[in-house]
């Protein structure tokens, strides 16, 4: 019965997305973006002329790890804005009334929208990524070190951000919950910025800004993960280039990837705790 | 809870014990399409629902009126575990409301009714079957939204309907999982008096095919002619309940009758007390229905050479019979 929910509403949540008006923006802010980065990594090689192999390198690796950020940026904003009105929207125009009082259990239905809000997150950061990838190709003849692994950590930091979103539409409104996601997404990247600014002026209190923000929510170093991933390995190599936003020094460690994971069931236990209670 | 009404055996072959307590278990009458007991629920310092009890047997049509705010709404959620009761035990269908699998059978038109706009009609009957778990073949869910006059809307998405198709989907939804208790959140709010007079030979059909029905509506004429029984609640407490005889009590009878000697006048006031103006003649019957009274009556005026125009039964509306027990209690008296 539970397998039944979870796959049914899981379709169902799929099906929502690809048939509102939310896929449509998400592709064209899409293909607006990689347009203008293919046009971007055109004028770059056109520049490269003058610099030297490594350093086109480096340029590369920046402009790729900055669009990605966009990219990235997009996938947040497209799957927060898609989890706060599922659930959320749901109970407040009364849709969920006749789907719970199906035989199904709550936690079912909302783990059913959590993985098809998931499979979509990371179907767009997969095809959106992958299609990012062959343009830095074909423009300036750059190939990644880890291109699965960097996709993938992209696809999890999604998936961190639509978790909490779905944790805040069980408790408030629709549109408060998609804005709380997202303003918390850029506060934690922001945080993360100022810790590596702690770090480089070797300030241990400002550089646990951001190592605190990273744990309280993992978007942020899974996205540094995903930046190291994607970038020339030759760069940590230069020490003078940790304090770029938009570059990553270190790989993820297991332990932070554990933490994650741990992270999102957490919260997905606490949202189905929350929406179990709930009067509808 | 201990008087609960006991859930549907399982077979077990093999255990001469259990072969007699199963033997047992079948003789027993089936549980009530509902049963709910003691029912409580506060929302901060108002008091909703109030020790609210009341059955709703199989195959029986029941009505749940009462003024705004009585908390009828409140209480049909409890039934169906969509608001959590502060005390109070549910039975549906022989199951405890909390397990999921007792409203495997039941249907459900919400007040408040909205469905997925970017589903198709013939898109939310397939995913409701699916969450029932019931696999009703797509002819059959067709005939359901024939039923309700959506036939030609099958493929047209929600999020295009009027209130009223909406309302008429919703009735599709409640029915399309072959439910043996449907829980209708006044259903005809939003739909125009066809839709109405369909709604009302739906119940009959329902109650035809043994399907219990739980109806909360503010239409007294609709659960008049539809409703074997009546809860009447009010601030969340349940005023009266009982059959549509038990609440009204005498009935009455009109008739228009021509060549009435005092033979034929006595033999109406035996059957009731009487009284007349022109040739309309009231005889109030007593509150106990005996079929044959009526007809018996009609047929010895005729012998007695009476011409017989017309035979109306009246009653006390169930109307007036409500607005009398919320402004004066149950039993009549002020409160």
């Amino acid at each position: 019965m539970i397998a039944r929910t979870v796959l049914t509403v899981a379709a169902l949540t799929l099906q929502e997305a690809v048939r509102r008006r939310v896929l449509r923006s998400i592709v064209v802010m899409t293909v607006v973006l990689l347009g203008l980065s293919a046009w971007g990594f055109h004028r770059l090689d056109a520049e490269f002329g003058a610099f030297t192999t490594g350093e086109a390198r480096i340029a590369a690796s920046t402009v790729l790890n900055l669009v990605m950020f966009g990219l990235s940026l997009i996938a947040a904003l497209g799957t927060a804005f898609l989890a706060g009105p599922t659930l959320a929207g749901e109970i407040e125009s009364g849709i969920v009334l006749a789907v719970m009082t199906r035989p199904v259990r709550r936690p079912a239905v909302l783990a059913g929208k959590w993985l098809g809000l998931a499979a979509f997150g990371s179907a767009f950061v997969t095809v959106a990524g992958l299609g990012q990838l062959l343009i830095v190709r074909v423009t300036v003849d750059y190939w990644p070190p880890h291109p699965a692994t960097g996709l993938a950590l992209l696809a999890a930091q999604t998936t961190v951000l639509l978790t909490l979103s779905l944790l805040l539409s069980t408790v408030i409104s629709p549109m408060a919950s998609g804005i709380v996601a997202v303003g918390l997404f850029g506060a934690t990247w922001i945080a993360g910025v100022v810790g590596m600014v702690g770090e480089a002026f070797g300030n241990d209190g400002v550089a646990r800004v951001g190592t605190v923000s990273r744990m309280l929510l993992p978007t942020d170093g899974l996205w540094r993960g995903a930046m190291h991933a994607f970038q020339h390995p030759g760069l940590s190599q230069f020490p003078a280039f940790e304090d770029s936003p938009f570059l990553s020094m270190a790989p993820l460690t297991a332990g932070y990837l554990a933490w994650a994971g741990v992270w999102v069931a957490l919260v997905l236990g606490l949202a189905a705790l929350v929406f179990q209670r709930r009067d509808l | 809870m201990t008087t609960g009404p006991v859930a549907g055996p399982a077979a077990v072959a093999g255990d001469p014990d259990r072969d007699d307590t199963d033997r047992l278990l079948a003789e027993l009458p089936p549980a009530p399409a509902v049963w709910c007991s003691g029912l409580r629920k506060r929302y901060r310092r108002r008091t909703a629902v109030d020790d609210v009890s009341f059955s709703v047997g199989r195959g029986e049509v029941v009505g749940l009126l009462g003024p705004n705010g009585a908390g009828k709404t409140t209480v049909i959620k409890i039934l169906l575990g969509l608001v959590r009761p502060d005390a109070g035990e549910v039975l549906l269908l022989g199951r405890p409301g909390r397990d999921p699998r007792a409203r495997a059978r039941v249907g459900y038109l919400p007040e408040l009714f909205r469905y997925q706009p970017w589903l198709t009609a013939a898109e939310v009957l397939t995913l409701h079957c699916r969450l029932a778990g019931v696999p009703v073949p797509a002819r059959e869910r067709g005939e359901c939204l024939a039923l309700v006059g959506l036939a030609d809307r099958a493929g047209d998405r929600v999020g295009g309907f009027s209130k009223g198709m909406q309302q008429r989907l919703g009735l599709a939804v409640a029915l399309v999982a072959r439910p043996e208790l449907v829980v209708l959140d006044e259903p005809t709010s939003a739909l125009d008096p066809l839709g109405r007079a369909d709604v009302r030979d739906l119940l009959l059909s329902l109650r035809e095919r043994g399907v219990a029905v739980l109806l909360n509506s503010h239409l007294i004429g609709e659960v008049e002619r539809v409703c074997d029984r009546v809860v009447i609640l009010d601030r969340g407490r349940v005023a009266a309940a009982g059959t549509l005889a038990e609440l009204l009590g005498a009935r009455e009878l009109r008739l228009r009758l021509g060549a009435v000697g005092d033979r034929a006048r006595q033999r109406l006031a035996a059957a009731g007390r009487l009284t007349h103006s022109g040739d309309w003649y009231t005889v109030m019957l007593p509150p106990e229905e005996d079929p044959a009274t009526v007809p018996d009556l009609v047929v010895d005026l005729i012998g007695l050479g009476v011409r017989v125009h017309a035979v109306e039964p009246g009653r006390i509306s169930l109307e007036e019979r409500l607005l009398d027990i919320l402004r004066t209690g149950p039993g009549g008296g002020q409160r």
